[in-house]
């Protein structure tokens, strides 16, 4: 139907959503299920002695208990995006046999009746733990004599990076001001309101295993689960089922994944497991910790002639299937939209004893963009320069695209496709008003009152492939529907897919059936990461819509007696132009091009097609955020009065969907910027197990009236509709902006506002000792 | 474990069953009922998500047990809609793209059931504290406020 694509219809996955039946991992029943829970170790750092499961074993209701020694010699969880031979010695097993390494990791399955009973019987269980020193900093755990993790790695650095372009060393010494900083990054992560879950049921007599709850990438985790339970591919069904949420956490192959199907085949009746929070936030991926020792090398003009940058990034106590990607992500995309000629990134990848980490929205970027974008308010500063000003003279510029920034990340070199820079930059200072609140702000200062405007830009990345499966078929009743090898984590895929494949068959978005995630009906797949639905899997529904159009056509002209260009496709009907009686319905064609029947020559029968889409290169969306906040300097409470995100999608398919990313995008953001933060004590306990602890920004924490400005200046030329992802940026800019509309407000105290999160806690500690950053 | 005999009426309909007295309302109404509508997110009563009316009141089903539930009226999200027509809460979070993953949704709508009939005209600031015992991770709340408001204004229009 033309005019869909852009087009912001209402969603087609929300009545089932709205009304209580949509099917989530947990709402599954299927008879005889049984239901386990994970014993998890309190310790930090332990050997582990005897395990004595007897009591529990001897409770009514509990079918089994499963631990390292009944699992017997299954292989580790392996890396799934970049992979690399430094990091196998660090892969986590599904259950801990000898020595656990984090708060939380799992040493035995119990199997019973109902939760309540498996919960019983894990108090029953002894286990024999002899603690070890933990090894808790990063910084700490990097030197040598820190106590070891892994024994066969030799020290706690897993894996050293290094990003390197110009001379940076020249550069910095010709500078006319070098600015030194230490930036650190809290740990947190994305917390979707479903905890994970899974279903497993497994048929003896067809050998056919059916997990159901595996999201994000089903078909990548059906190759794992095989290969681990050696068990064929084809015999093993993975359906997703609704999904409560992902960003980047949800949905990775976790020792669940494994131990869950294993328990049904070996007792041969259905298991459901569904996390508790408290394991969620222990067991789960985090993400984001790093620490930042930085230099800026500039011009009195406040050009940017150097970045030199060392790291440390947390990894916590495994590598688990994101490998050492947020760090390298981090690194290759550090210089952000400006034009740095000499850039020297070092990596210190660190294991400690802590939750394994992984991805979480906009991983490495918000990181990344907090980094350089503080500093360039920092140059500012001592510059004695307007912060927009200086953004303004380092902005690569749209005749400078494509861009290549010198670094590489997941293999492909670093190279913008596309990009107006200035362009976004002006949008969001205007949207913002940003000579006004400049204004506002001297006359709030006047008053006592702490105003402060803040700048981040952001280059994210998008549309990650290497390629994405589509088939579209019209079945015998005429309808069509939609196969798609990505995945959904309630981003509204099925909308935006029924878009761009009912714009191309001349039908509704709510006429089409979208099916995805479950690898019985859908062969191929990659999933849903990366910012890569509307562009990867979009593609691949844009071109296999075409080309059934196009057999569709070819067929009605031979049935109609008619030339293919005087047929038009619209509302499921063919017909020739100027003669609406000249018709078929795409049911009549859909029998037409059944078995048997007389085909055009070379057509073969069944009115479906499909299409890989690759994508052996991203795209590279950018934007402003400009924010602008209160800080009460007697709580320090930090109040967002006004928010702008101006980001460029290339071409968005659905607007209402792409601006809810962007807002969604930017209260996680705000949740890192302000509130989130995975505590550990000095012994490697986890203290923020619960949601009193570890606060998630509310409707009150959300600032009203946010604008999205959704711009289409650079339609990228990777894709055919030229549509970039839409689904990080949201929250990539919000950690830099907020933090440098803080440190702006505060500018008057003379604080150093160099960490995450500006907690009310942190802020009046900085405003009472400003030394203290 | 010890069991009680309970009689409730959930959505209209009268039920009776035996349940351990450990049973927390939501795992019954999920478990036993089979109203899977109904979602748990944290069960430590902060997300919300688990929300539901109880005589008339908004509740946290995973804060109560079921047989604290004896005799009581109660409402889920499944009882919303009138048969395929939606509640204007309900309708209200479609046209506004209130929801993207519908996890948290069914608490949103149940929270705004009681405190759009206690206070149904409400300014945003009102509408935002109200939601603030309600978790989401998808929306940043922009547009569950922008559909509050218009479920207002749609109660006020039908004179519900």
């Amino acid at each position: 139907m033309a005019g869909l694509i852009g087009a912001s219809i209402k969603r087609k996955e929300d009545p089932r959503l709205l009304t209580g039946r949509g099917r989530y991992v947990a709402d599954l029943r299927l008879p005889g299920m049984l239901h386990a829970a994970v014993l998890r170790s309190p310790h930090p750092h332990a050997r582990l002695r005897a395990t004595d499961a007897s009591a529990a074993r001897a409770l009514p209701g509990v079918v089994a208990v499963i631990t390292a020694r009944d699992l017997g010699p299954v292989g580790r969880i392996p890396v799934r995006l970049g992979p690399r031979p430094s990091l196998e010695a660090c892969l986590q097993p599904p259950l801990a046999s000898d020595r656990v390494r984090y708060v939380g990791e799992p040493i035995a399955v119990v199997v019973a009746a109902s939760r309540y009973l498996a919960e019983d019987a894990l108090e029953r269980i002894t286990v024999g733990y002899e603690p070890l020193q933990a090894a808790v900093d990063a910084r700490l755990a990097a030197e040598a004599g820190a106590p070891a993790l892994h024994e066969a790695l030799g020290g706690n650095v897993v894996e050293r990076l290094l990003t390197q372009s110009g001379d940076v060393a020249g550069a910095l010494a010709a500078a006319d001001r070098r600015i030194r900083e230490r930036f650190v990054v809290q740990r947190h992560t994305g917390v979707p309101m479903e905890t994970r879950g899974l279903v497993a049921a497994y048929d003896a007599g067809t050998r056919l295993l059916t997990v159901w709850g595996v999201a994000k990438v089903p078909h990548w985790n059906r190759r794992v689960l095989a290969e681990l339970l050696d068990h064929p591919e084809h015999l093993i069904r993975v359906v997703e089922l609704e999904v409560g949420g992902g960003f980047g956490v949800r949905g990775e192959f976790y020792p669940e994944d494994l131990l869950v199907p294993w328990a049904a085949m070996r007792l041969g009746r259905p298991v459901q497991w569904v996390e508790d929070r408290r394991e969620h936030l222990m067991a789960a991926n985090h993400s984001r910790e790093q620490l930042h020792d930085v230099e800026i090398g500039v011009r009195r003009d406040g050009t940017i002639l150097a970045l030199h940058d060392r790291f440390l990034a947390d990894l916590g106590a495994y590598i688990r299937t994101h490998g050492v990607i947020v760090p390298e992500l981090t690194a290759a995309l550090l210089p952000g939209p400006y034009r740095i000629r000499n850039y020297r990134c070092e990596v210190l990848c660190v294991l400690t004893n802590k939750t394994p980490t992984g991805t979480y929205r906009g991983p490495g970027r918000f990181e990344g963009t907090f980094v350089r974008e503080r500093l360039v308010d920092m140059v500012a500063g001592a510059l004695g320069l307007d912060p927009a000003e200086v953004r303004r003279r380092n902005f690569i510029q749209p005749e400078e695209m494509p861009y290549e920034v010198g670094g590489a990340a997941l293999g492909q070199p670093t190279v913008y496709d596309c990009g107006n820079y200035p362009g976004a930059f002006e949008t969001a200072l205007a949207a913002i008003d940003y000579k006004a609140v400049r204004e506002e702000q001297a006359a709030a200062r006047r008053q006592g009152r702490h105003l402060g405007i803040g700048l981040g830009c952001v280059v994210e990345k998008a549309g990650l492939g290497p390629w994405e499966y589509a088939r579209v078929e019209v079945d015998g009743s005429g309808q069509v529907t939609v196969y798609s090898g990505a995945a959904s984590v309630g981003q509204g895929l099925e909308t935006t897919l029924a878009q761009i494949c009912g714009e191309e068959l001349g039908l509704p978005a709510e006429a089409i059936t979208v099916i995805h995630g479950d690898s019985a009906l859908v062969p191929f797949g990659i999933g849903a990461f990366a910012s890569r639905g509307a562009m990867v899997a979009g593609g691949a529904v844009l071109e296999a819509s075409r080309r059934l159009r196009a057999k569709i056509l070819a067929l009605a002209a031979r049935l109609l007696e008619a030339r293919g260009d005087d047929l038009v496709l619209d509302h499921g009907r063919v017909h020739v132009r100027g003669a609406p009686g000249r018709a078929l319905s795409l049911r009549d064609l859909a029998r037409a091009a059944a078995p048997g029947q007389p085909l055009p020559p070379g057509m073969e029968p069944g009115l479906s097609a499909q299409h890989f889409f690759e994508a052996p290169r991203m795209s590279y969306p950018y934007g402003t955020h400009a924010a602008v906040v209160e800080v009460d300097a007697e709580t320090g409470q930090v109040a967002l009065l006004k928010y702008v995100i101006a980001y460029d999608v290339g071409r968005a398919i659905n607007p209402a969907i792409v601006a809810g990313q962007f807002v969604g995008g930017l209260a996680q953001g705000i949740g890192g910027a302000l509130y989130e933060e995975l505590v550990y004590d000095a012994d490697g306990q986890l203290l923020t197990t619960t949601f009193m602890d570890y606060l998630l920004p509310t409707a009150m924490e959300t600032p009203a009236g946010v604008v999205a400005k959704i711009l289409e200046e650079t339609p990228t030329p990777l894709h055919p509709l030229g549509s970039k992802g839409a689904g990080e940026g949201g929250s990539s800019g919000a950690g830099a902006a907020i933090a440098n509309a803080v440190a702006d407000a505060l500018a008057p105290f003379g604080v150093v506002v160099n960490a995450l999160p500006l907690s009310p806690d942190r802020l009046l500690r900085l405003i009472l000792n400003p030394g203290s950053g | 474990m010890s069991e009680r005999a309970i009689r409730l009426k959930v959505n209209g309909r009268e039920y009776q069953r035996t349940v351990e007295v450990r049973k927390t309302l939501a795992d019954f109404l999920r478990e036993d009922l089979e109203l899977t509508g109904t979602h748990l997110g944290c069960e430590h009563g902060v997300c919300g998500a688990c929300t539901i009316v109880m005589d008339g009141e908004a509740v946290r089903s995973c804060l109560l047990f079921a047989v604290q539930a004896d005799g009581a009226d109660l409402l889920t999200v499944e009882g919303l809609a009138e048969g395929e027509a939606l509640h204007p809460i309900q309708e209200a979070f479609w046209e506004h793209h209130g929801l993207q993953c519908g996890f948290c949704t069914p608490g949103f709508l149940m929270t705004l059931y009681c405190f759009l009939r206690d206070r149904p005209r409400p300014s945003e600031a009102e509408i935002r504290e109200a939601l603030a015992g309600n978790l989401c991770r998808c929306t940043g709340y922009q547009n569950i406020v922008l559909a509050a408001k218009a479920a207002a204004e749609k109660l006020a229009a039908t004179g519900r």
